[in-house]
């Protein structure tokens, strides 16, 4: 069973369905020593960075994920979840994540052109880097998947998967051995979004 | 680049979807699950649906609906009607809605906004205004476009956005109903004050009118009709085709 880690921050009912539409058992806890047992981990995460990151520590989930990786069993984080994956964060001050991955994460303010919109809402195209990643296996290069974010990991290029385009490059996806991640919504992406569920439940087997 | 949106928006009463559809191969046209569905496999890029029921009953209905939605179709779903609350801010984001959209409540209530995107963030509160011109001024109607507020229409847009509305439908009782195309004028007027996303509501009567918008106002991320959806004037996947043709982009 694929564990998705409940920490206090997010609506994971949509992700839950979407796990369940795709015939995959899920379940959803906060606890350690319930998740440990999961053969896979989603880390989902909607909201602000220095809030998710400290709620994590406090539950003391961010030494269980740690260790978890370690075991060579698959974790896939979502938007806020796939920031947290990284060493830190600059959204409202410097905020250590779980430095699971070489990186960081900026804000988009400044740094695209002042006509786009922050956040970055709707639907946008996937332009793959790399085409070695088991979780796109069934994704195509300009497949169409739901983005909500103001902010977007940079100085990764050893985990990059793939990018979309919106005013300038911006990580999409990463993959590096048992660590995967999405800035997007898989859940929100309809049948592009619940092939890559689909995808990452298989890697789970 | 990010693609422009088409959003059909579904009204809901009693758990039920009114206005007659009329669809070949649904064995229910007013479950709300099976249209859903339905235009979320044409293609449709999000879902709007509004409770226009008046009674505690209805709701009820509505929020179990709403979670059944969310069960089935993996896209966007905004839910409007009856927000007047955070709890009833909660109610919906529990069954599954993506976004929360306020009208009324938000005119009774000026702090609605501002508390929500607080505890749900911005990207969750879509502030959608129905505005009509008065005397050659933009004003904001309430009560479902029967009671004019006296407010001017874009200062106040602009400060709900200021108090955290991540997204603003814009409909133009002008325009609405009359399927001679988008008020974009207004849309405009709208698109040019606020740096948010804006959908563009009201007068949609063919495929044209969407290419009109979006080349028209590049500003306008996404287009919203109802009926022309529902009886089928517009399919949107032949939408969705017109648009590429004339270099809009958009999800196929």
């Amino acid at each position: 069973m694929i564990g998705i880690i409940d920490y206090g921050v997010g609506n994971l009912f949509s992700l839950k369905s979407s796990f369940e539409a795709i015939g995959e058992e899920v379940f959803v806890s906060g606890d350690p020593e319930a998740l440990s047992k999961a053969q896979g981990l989603i880390l989902p995460g909607v909201g602000a960075y220095a809030d998710a990151a400290k709620k994590l520590g406090d539950a003391k989930l961010d030494a269980f994920i740690r260790e978890y990786v370690k075991s060579g069993r698959p974790l896939m984080g979502i938007c806020l979840g796939m920031q947290l994956l990284f060493e830190k964060s600059f959204e409202y001050g410097e905020h250590e994540g779980l430095g699971l991955l070489k990186g960081q994460v900026v804000p988009m303010e400044g740094k695209i052109s002042s006509d786009l919109k922050i956040p970055h809402i709707g639907w946008n195209g996937l332009h793959f880097i790399r085409n070695d990643c088991e979780l796109f296996k069934n994704t195509s290069e300009g497949d169409c998947v739901y983005f909500v974010h103001s902010y977007y990991a940079v100085d990764n290029e050893e985990s990059l998967v793939c990018e979309t385009e919106y005013g300038i490059p911006m990580t999409a996806a990463v993959c590096e051995d048992n660590v995967y991640g999405c800035q997007f919504h898989p859940e929100k992406s309809g049948k592009v979004g619940l092939s890559i569920l689909k995808s990452f439940a298989d890697l789970c087997k | 680049m990010i693609t422009k949106r088409i959003i059909p928006c579904l009204d809901v009463r009693n758990g039920r979807v009114v206005k007659g559809v009329n669809f070949e191969g649904l064995s229910d046209v007013s479950s709300p699950v099976e249209l859903g569905k339905y235009y979320s496999d044409c293609g449709a890029d999000e879902l709007v649906f509004y409770d226009i029921t008046a009674s505690a009953e209805g709701r009820a209905l509505f929020t179990d609906i709403l979670k059944e939605v969310a069960k089935t179709i993996f896209i966007p779903l905004t839910v409007g009607g009856g927000i007047n609350t955070l709890e009833d801010f909660d109610r919906v984001l529990k069954c599954g809605a993506d976004k929360v959209s306020v009208n009324s409540g938000a005119i009774r209530n000026p702090g609605l906004i501002k508390e929500a995107a607080r505890k749900y963030g911005n990207q969750c509160v879509v502030i959608s205004a129905d505005v009509k011109r008065v005397d050659g001024v933009f004003r904001v109607f309430a009560k479902g476009g029967r009671e004019n507020t006296g407010m001017e229409a874009i200062g106040w847009i602009k400060s709900c956005v200021q108090n955290g509305a991540g997204e603003v439908v814009l409909n133009s009782i002008d325009t609405d109903g009359v399927k001679g195309g988008f008020d974009l004028e207004m849309l405009k007027a709208v698109s040019d004050a606020v740096n948010v996303p804006v959908i563009a509501s009201g007068g949609a009567g063919c495929s044209e009118d969407f290419v009109t918008l979006f080349n028209a106002l590049p500003k306008v991320d996404a287009g919203l009709a109802a009926s022309i959806f529902h009886f089928g004037e517009v399919q949107i996947p032949e939408l969705k085709k017109i648009l590429r043709e004339n270099n809009i982009n958009v999800r196929l």
